[in-house]
């Protein structure tokens, strides 16, 4: 898309009024990015025909920077909703995509969000099929602020529910864990660290699918260990199904630069967000087949079995450390807060 | 960062424990001094994995646990008298006598978490019209770097920085903790990143005079049982030596760089530890040629002065006297998302390490 045409460089109040500025906006990004037969209709909403059960869910996406290592606030904001309608077992088709912008955005910078949203949207193969785009005042946002509404068709052979999960069915991970958030770390402000970890957004959806399509019902859960991380998700697992997780802390695929860094800055990596990972728990006469397909998948190279279900301490996430001592894996309390030494 | 696989190797952390185990004939009580430390016994299982006769007792040396609470106090008057506070992130959440210093920046307090006080410098820099101010706790490790901000803040001409010390010493708080009459303990694992600093000369007057087994230890599994198993050799041998574990790290002197900013900027001086009360020539204190740069003097904040929370027995764990979960309202009242204390606040925190990572499994 060529700058120069669009006729101005920076978004201010008047592309969020409802009028020609607004129109002006849209016509020249967002429906020439994202044209498809629904949305060019240019109607209030879409009407879309779907037959069969559909997971709907929704997510706002508020990160500082909005440009990180890795990717950007507008591809995270289709997988982030992309891989939660995948994890409930369901197809993702068609996404909403509602943009809160600061006055003073670049163009520039919302041109390269809005094509990483359709990039990101291509590759997961959903349609953008309505959205909104308003304009706060400077001060009142940070840049961009993005939601989006995801809506897929369940699988037919998907039985995703806690209730399905007992003891002995096994925890596998798709990869390595903890890259999102130190990814984010090492570009805020005031860290003052370099390293080239990447963040790990990406869409699920296609593995999500093929596990349902050969494992069917033997899939007991799917989820994403976004924010909180891998240990928080765990936990709330084990208080949903009263019994107990167990881990082995050296089966958990962690990157050895993402590991430095937690340890540099006294971070643990099981409450570092993720946003390329899932957690599977399956029953524990397919774990293998589970981990061979995974490994064979490029969304899951570096898939393991990281632990299983068992009745003894219900409620709660025992960890075997790397020395063969168990600790307790307990819910991360606010924000994870660096050490002083 | 091979540290971070050879220091957590299985085989040779267990047959280590094994010689543990083996020259173990009766109880001992040993202290590790550092907070880092205890936090790494929990969070690597180790406690469980010694034998019983080996009791660790977790000592005082986590920084945000010993700052006094009237200093919270002081941080959170200046954030609400429009300055920007920096802190050391595990410090915002420690609850002062009203609200912590994570709720003084909901209602509009500028406090920037940051991991060197260098940065707070530049932040002054970049904001000549405000007063910018680093909260500088901590123990001889953090010290150097506080002392270096100061030193910058003067060389670059910086009139609008200062910070808000309470600098503590590891020696005196053993020595007052050894001189407790309720003291039980036997031998110390000295604090690793303190001795990098500082060396490690201070510590042979203390086995001397307390005829105790000191070990100056790392922070990795390996580290500590190691430094363990040579503070319960020289116990069950009749022994009392200062044995240098973490020689990797710390040389007999320390880094002499890092001493002598330390020495340009800060005397030693009394001290008030949280829980423990004054402690004589406990801590650093700004030097007279330094004031200005002395938050508590340019804001006049120096007579802020609030008791402590006397349902609160953080006094008694930073001592070793009790264990966290010996404690009343351990996990019942107090937990990290409401803590009374500051040891439920900070990671390194007795109370927030047997919450977090081992003794709430025995329910």
């Amino acid at each position: 898309m060529d700058i120069e045409n669009i006729g101005f460089e920076t978004i201010n109040l008047g592309h969020g009024s409802g009028g020609e500025l607004t129109r002006n906006l849209l016509d020249k990004i967002i429906f020439k990015t994202f044209s498809n037969p629904y949305l060019d209709q240019k109607h209030d909403g879409s009407i879309v025909k779907i037959e069969g059960e559909i997971a709907i869910s929704t997510d706002s996406f508020v990160i500082t920077p909005i440009f990180f290592k890795g990717g950007n606030i507008g591809e995270l904001a289709v997988h982030g909703t992309v891989n939660d309608v995948a994890m409930c077992g369901a197809i993702p088709k068609y996404l909403s995509l509602a943009f809160i912008v600061e006055e003073g955005l670049k163009v520039s910078e919302f041109i390269q969000i809005v094509q990483s949203v359709k990039k990101a949207a291509d590759e997961s193969g959903v349609l953008i099929i309505t959205g909104d785009t308003k304009v706060v005042e400077r001060g009142k946002g940070d840049k961009i602020f993005i939601n989006t509404t995801g809506f897929g068709l369940v699988h037919p052979k998907a039985n995703i529910s806690v209730d399905t999960i007992k003891e002995g069915d096994k925890i596998l991970v798709n990869g390595y864990i903890a890259q999102h958030g130190m990814a984010i770390m090492s570009e805020r402000e005031g860290l003052n660290f370099e390293s080239t970890i990447e963040s790990d957004t990406t869409n699920l959806n296609f593995i999500v699918t093929e596990l349902l399509d050969k494992f069917g019902d033997k899939i007991k859960l799917f989820r994403d260990p976004t924010r909180g991380g891998l240990g928080t998700v765990l936990h709330e697992i084990a208080n949903d199904i009263s019994k107990g997780v167990f881990l082995k802390e050296k089966n958990i695929p962690l990157e050895k630069q993402v590991s430095a860094a937690c340890e540099m800055l006294g971070l643990d990596p099981m409450y570092v967000a993720n946003e390329g990972v899932f957690l599977v728990i399956v029953d524990s006469s397919i774990e293998l087949e589970v981990l061979a397909l995974m490994k064979n998948h490029k969304k899951g190279k570096n898939a393991a079995i990281i632990g299983e279900i068992t009745s003894e301490h219900p409620n709660k996430v025992v960890m075997q450390s790397s020395i063969g001592g168990k600790r307790i894996v307990s819910p991360l309390v606010g924000e994870q807060l660096p050490r002083i030494c | 960062m091979k540290y971070l696989s050879e220091y957590r190797n299985l085989e040779a952390t267990k047959r280590i424990l094994d010689e543990i185990h083996k020259i173990t004939t009766r109880e001992w009580h040993i202290m590790e001094i550092c907070g880092g430390q205890t936090h790494s016994l929990v969070k690597n299982g180790i406690l469980e994995l010694l034998p019983e006769k080996v009791r660790m007792i977790h000592g005082p040396g986590c920084p945000v646990c010993v700052t006094p609470l009237n200093l919270i106090d002081k941080a959170i008057e200046l954030l609400e008298q429009g300055v920007i506070v920096c802190s050391f992130g595990d410090m915002i959440r420690v609850p002062g006598s009203k609200k912590s210093l994570l709720e003084a920046k909901a209602k509009g307090g500028d406090l920037r978490i940051l991991y060197s006080p260098i940065e707070a410098v530049s932040i002054a820099k970049q904001n000549p019209t405000k007063e910018v101010v680093f909260f500088a706790v901590g123990f001889e490790t953090t010290a150097p770097a506080n002392a270096l901000s100061v030193l910058h803040a003067e060389k670059e001409g910086i009139l609008n920085y200062s910070i808000l010390a309470s600098h503590v010493l590891v020696p005196p708080a053993m020595e007052a903790i050894l001189d407790d009459k309720f003291c039980s303990i036997e031998a110390f694992l000295a604090a690793g990143h303190v001795c990098a600093i500082m060396g490690i000369q201070e510590y042979y007057p203390l086995v001397e005079k307390y005829k105790i087994p000191i070990v100056v230890t790392g922070f990795e599994p390996l580290d500590l049982v190691q430094g363990i198993y040579m503070a319960v050799k020289q116990l069950e041998e009749g022994n009392h030596q200062l044995e240098n574990q973490y020689a990797r790290v710390v040389k007999e002197h320390g880094n002499t760089s890092a001493i002598n900013v330390i020495q340009k900027v800060f005397k030693i001086g009394n001290r008030e530890w949280r829980g423990i009360g004054e402690i004589p020539n406990s801590g650093y204190v700004i030097k007279t040629e330094y004031q200005k740069y002395d938050a508590e003097l340019k804001f006049k904040i120096n007579n802020i002065k609030v008791p402590e929370n006397d349902k609160c027995v953080a006094g008694e764990i930073l001592r070793g006297i009790k264990k966290p979960h010996q404690c009343n309202q351990f996990a019942k009242t107090c937990k990290p998302s409401n803590p009374l204390g500051a040891p439920m606040v900070s990671s390194e925190g007795a109370c927030a390490a047997y919450y977090h990572f081992s003794d709430n499994l025995i329910e």
